[in-house]
């Protein structure tokens, strides 16, 4: 008697393990899924047209998405531009200034800023940049991706400060180095690694962001050269090749985020190379 | 690591020049203007918003809430059809998303061995990682098509006598969201939850073990029991990023403002509503009406995320940014 119930402890064990094994599979399972779809629809329209050439007009078939390809970059590149200094230099104020009600309140309103819906995103850049300026503009798709990026940076930054040793600050204060030479020279240089890894997935991040930029720069057909203008992106260009309804819009949206994945991925997989370490929350 | 201490010495041969204060000074106040950006970022985003719909809120006041009729033809804007759409899309993914997560989460810190346990944990994350509007793609020509044509049909053959699986199948509906959402939030429960089962000690485990519990009693007993509140907080956390998910949910769920029973038939939410139609609009009542589901979903948002801190900070897991 003693001995069947033991069995059967022993059997119900393995078979919840069994039902675990099975639950982590289906969890990786859609990833599987979406990178097979992507690289067999998206492939056979990829092509060198693809990368170098500027959308057609409805009905024509071929063309490419260079120009949204290019306005991504442009975008990321504005984000890192308005991110960057404000989330490291916030972040060096908690990690090496602040006090710890300051701090609260800083870090606290940093967790609302991530937990901000994209699209909420969108209408308040529309209203803050986009009305008084009267038209989309790549300044104001920037400026929507730039502040998705700040509360990522300003958390990295503070985390891989937290890091340095204390004996290397002290030890620069000894030779008698003023404080801000000592945290841009010695604690900065020390972290920056698991900084730059920090900012390079708030960018791959940013990057594959739509709904920010659906009415701050929608988009058009050509090269930028104003970045006054709305710009094309690759997200949004994706977008609205998905939803349109012709077939070769549709193989266009595949290899587009084809792109789109590849450059995002090749950020993010080179950026957890460089120092060899995961960040989990960095996880959406 | 106050200030620095001049290193002038008198006598000595070497006379250094007293760091300068003002040099410090300034650096100090940079770093606390950069910091105080984010608070002001938190209340330009409040203050646009409430700006944006103040229009629809004189106009509509509570009723807005209480009212289905979304017409943009007469003007009569009521939110409810986008709340009701909004929790019961994220309710439902989160119903999907949270045993698949947490079975996961138990496999990766209690049974993988540990060659599976970090490439499992990086493909988790690069799941994250992809970005939402190819989701949306591959949900709209992969995803919809399958789930119309087999899932669908069995779950209305085998309930159909239920409300909730009547009518016609379209493909895009609230459950096809409701699937894209969880697909979503899967990474991120998995992560927080198996952060948190990690934060139980050791020897809790050893204790039941040491008692002749079995591997599952071991997780049931030592872990789970420990773990209730993070696994909340890890809950609510998902459920705030699926309320908020926009271009997936948009793509797959139908857009139609309407309230079924039926969970084959198409919907909407805040965030697919704000999306599909704030550039088009045209009346200054309308785009205020938008600006107010906008203010609703980041108010509905922000409760949960605040929820989900607290319970997870309960716990003593290193905070995360989420």
């Amino acid at each position: 008697m003693n001995d069947l119930y033991y069995n059967w402890r022993k059997a119900k064990s393995s078979f919840i393990s069994a039902a675990c094994f099975v639950c982590a599979v289906i969890v990786i399972t859609p990833l599987a899924l979406v990178l097979f779809h992507l690289v067999r629809l998206g492939a056979s329209s990829l092509d060198w047209n693809f990368l170098t050439q500027l959308p057609k007009s409805v009905g024509e078939s071929g063309g490419g998405m260079a120009n949204a390809i290019v306005g991504s970059l442009v975008l990321v590149g504005l984000a890192a531009g308005i991110g960057v200094p404000i989330g490291v230099l916030g972040g060096v104020y908690l990690a090496e200034f602040g006090s710890g009600k300051t701090n609260f309140v800083v870090r606290f309103a940093a967790d609302i800023l991530n937990g901000t819906p994209s699209i909420v995103w969108g209408i308040v850049v529309y209203a803050l940049v986009v009305i008084p300026m009267k038209g989309a503009s790549a300044y104001a798709g920037g400026l929507a991706l730039g502040f998705m990026m700040i509360p990522l940076v300003i958390r990295t930054t503070e985390e891989m400060l937290a890091l340095v040793p204390n004996g290397y600050r002290e030890a620069a204060l000894a030779l008698g180095i003023p404080q801000w030479k000592m945290v841009v020279h010695i604690v900065l240089k020390t972290a920056g690694k698991g900084i730059l890894t920090g900012v390079l997935l708030a960018a791959s991040r940013v990057a594959g962001e739509t709904a920010p930029l659906l009415f701050t720069t929608p988009g058009n057909h050509f090269w930028s050269h104003n970045l006054s203008e709305p710009i094309s992106s690759l997200p949004v260009q994706i977008y609205v090749c998905a939803i349109g309804p012709y077939d070769d819009w549709h193989r266009q949206a595949w290899a587009g985020a084809l792109v789109l994945l590849c450059i995002a991925l090749a950020v993010n997989v080179g950026a957890r190379l460089t120092t060899g370490r995961n960040s989990p929350h960095l996880a959406r | 690591m106050k200030s620095a201490t001049a290193a002038t010495r008198s006598g000595s041969t070497v006379v250094l020049s007293p760091p300068s204060k003002a040099a410090d000074g300034a650096f100090r106040i940079l770093t606390w203007l950069m910091a105080m950006m984010v608070l002001v970022l938190v209340v330009i985003v409040g203050w646009k918003l409430f700006e944006g719909s103040k229009l629809s809120l004189q106009k509509f006041g509570w009723h807005f809430f209480v009212s289905s009729d979304w017409d943009p033809v007469s003007g009569n804007f009521g939110a409810v059809p986008f709340i009701f759409g909004t929790f019961v899309s994220s309710a439902l993914g989160l119903f999907i998303a949270l045993p698949l997560s947490l079975a996961t989460a138990i496999y990766l810190t209690e049974l993988a061995p540990p060659w599976v346990r970090q490439p499992a944990i990086s493909l988790i994350e690069l799941l994250a990682a992809i970005p939402s509007v190819i989701l949306g793609l591959w949900g709209i020509f992969v995803m919809v098509p399958w789930l119309r044509d087999y899932p669908f049909a069995m779950l209305q053959k085998c309930f159909g006598f239920t409300p909730l699986f009547q009518g016609p199948i379209y493909g895009v509906s609230i459950l096809s969201a409701a699937v894209i959402i969880a697909i979503m939030i899967l990474p991120i429960i998995t992560s927080i939850s198996r952060e948190v089962f990690r934060a139980v000690p050791e020897s809790q485990r050893e204790a039941a073990l040491a008692l002749g519990a079995t591997q599952w009693e071991v997780t049931r007993l030592a872990v789970l029991r420990h773990s209730t509140r993070g696994i909340f907080g890890a809950a609510m956390l998902g459920l705030g990023r699926a309320l908020g998910e926009t271009m997936a949910v948009t793509m797959v769920i139908g857009n139609r403002p309407e309230i079924s029973k039926s969970l084959l038939a198409p919907g909407y939410t805040l965030a697919s509503a704000i999306a599909n139609e704030f550039a088009e609009a045209t009346s200054s009542i309308h785009i205020s009406a938008l600006f107010e589901l906008g203010l609703a979903l980041l108010a509905v948002t922000f409760v949960t995320n605040i929820l989900a801190h607290v319970l997870i900070g309960a716990v003593g897991v290193p905070k995360h940014r989420t």
